[in-house]
């Protein structure tokens, strides 16, 4: 479903992604490891079309995501860095919207809220603005938003971020099961996550992929494969 | 076309569900009476005509438009919403189109609600209401030339602040350039024709013809030029940040 070849994002001298390629398939989920600022969100976003990559090609479901954007954008669902969303919006507004833009509507628009709602477990706060919502269910929210067209590729930065563990566990067990039909991409910085949720584990460090394998074959235990692989950011030049 | 309509309603909605909407709509509404009425002598002028109404809305729109328009890319790129907009199935031309559509959709009912004004002058006299359904084209052009170059500005910068004062400069300069005290100044050191010129640049040499009741297809084409290239420049500043 995704294709990346040498991909590369140079901000200025600086190469944040540096020659990376790699493949997902349906039925795959990436877990994309790295420490902050190895390249990870940079990648996701080049994938998603929101930044054109300085060299090389990603193409998902075939389409050029370059050429062209908009059949890309249609067959991801992308849950951004932070969870981004209209804070002056309702829940079930936000989740509209988003459906709107993704062509979605009359029946096929609630339906598709309602799949989303339940699965997102957003029953309580439908109703209420997105800016008096604690952080997991903004999270969760945009989670909702990611999944309202039932894209076949999901874009995660981060998915679990800000939730507590029982809304961690709950995630993780979503995009395991999402995983089955669909292609996911997902980056964390949480190693127990690779064992919970992927099929497959990438390990990036200043924009270069340095391990690429399920988790058994990167090795354990995982922390220490980690951390020989990738450089504490207080060395870096 | 479907994702302008679902754009430009999310961003009404979304003025009127803050209090900006009826803070603005008030402040304006108050300042255009003032305005017409006291600093521009309405009633001492002795004539039915709305000179006094449509003369200040150069200087009105020049605080109060870019206020409207200041938030309209630096608060999307605050809240990071811009990525999640620009990651849905949208062009970003449709975008931009459908944001500055629904403000200016919101100036138009800002400025529709001055229909006193007409109402006044046609009970206290016989006013000619061609003039002054020309005076309101003209005034919404002339909004809506202010808001595109605040649109420009509000891309240029995450902070609502910057973009307003850099909108507010642009708009001054669109003013100034054909400001009679200003062009009375220029003709002393510039030959005539350069500062009819620098003039053609300015708003006010084109909003004073549909205040005339002159509806010229040159002014339109200014104001729809300008408009266009500020929404081009939002454009091409949008795509540069996302470049990196």
């Amino acid at each position: 479903m995704i294709q990346i070849q040498n991909l590369v994002k140079a901000f200025g001298a600086k190469r944040a992604v540096d020659d990376i390629s790699f493949t997902v398939e349906r039925g795959e989920v990436l877990g994309f490891l790295g420490p902050n600022g190895a390249g990870k969100s940079t990648t996701m976003r080049m994938i998603t079309g929101f930044m054109p990559p300085s060299a090389g090609r990603v193409t998902v479901g075939g389409h050029d995501v370059v050429d062209s954007p908009l059949e890309v954008k249609r067959l991801i669902g992308y849950l951004p860095e932070n969870a981004a969303s209209y804070p002056d919006m309702t829940v079930e507004g936000f989740l509209l919207f988003a459906a709107e833009l993704r062509g979605l509507d009359g029946d096929a628009r609630k339906k598709a809220l309602r799949r989303v709602v339940d699965l997102c477990f957003l029953d309580a706060v439908l109703h209420q603005s997105i800016d008096t919502l604690s952080k997991g269910y903004r999270h969760r929210t945009c989670l909702a938003q990611a999944l309202i067209h039932d894209p076949d590729v999901l874009i995660l930065d981060e998915p679990t971020d800000g939730l507590d563990p029982n809304q961690k566990f709950e995630v993780r067990n979503l995009i395991r099961e999402l995983g089955k039909t669909k292609a996911i991409v997902f980056s964390t910085h949480i190693l127990e996550e690779v064992d919970a949720a992927c099929t497959r584990a990438i390990i990036i460090d200043r924009g270069r992929i340095v391990a690429n394998g399920t988790p058994d074959e990167l090795g354990r235990p995982l922390d220490e494969v980690f951390r020989r692989l990738t450089l504490p950011d207080t060395v870096k030049k | 076309m479907r994702t302008i309509r679902a754009i430009a309603k999310r961003e009404l909605v979304s003025y009127f569900s803050s209090p900006v909407a009826y803070i603005f709509l008030v402040i304006f509404l108050l300042l255009a009476g003032f305005f017409t009425f006291t600093a521009g002598n309405f009633f001492e002028r002795g004539e039915a005509s709305l000179a006094a109404f449509f003369g200040w809305h150069p200087w009105l729109y020049l605080v109060l438009v870019p206020a409207v328009g200041m938030r309209l890319w630096a608060e999307e790129r605050r809240a990071g919403t811009l990525e999640l907009l620009f990651t849905m199935p949208v062009a970003p031309w449709e975008a931009i189109i459908a944001k500055f559509l629904a403000s200016w959709l919101f100036l138009a009912v800002a400025l529709a609600l001055t229909f006193p004004v007409v109402i006044t002058v046609n009970v206290l006299g016989d006013p000619d209401n061609g003039v002054i359904f020309a005076g309101y084209l003209g005034s919404l052009f002339l909004a809506g030339t202010y808001l595109a170059v605040s649109c420009m500005t509000s891309a240029m910068t995450r902070n609502q602040v910057v973009a307003f004062i850099l909108s507010v400069v642009l708009c001054l300069f669109l003013i100034l350039a054909g400001f009679n005290p200003v062009t009375d100044l220029m003709v002393r050191w510039a030959s005539p024709a350069a500062v009819d010129t620098v003039a053609a640049f300015s708003v006010v040499t084109h909003f004073d013809n549909f205040q005339r009741g002159v509806i010229d297809l040159r002014d339109l084409a200014y104001f729809l030029s300008v408009i266009g290239f500020a929404l081009f420049a939002t454009g091409v500043i949008l795509r540069g940040h996302r470049s990196g």
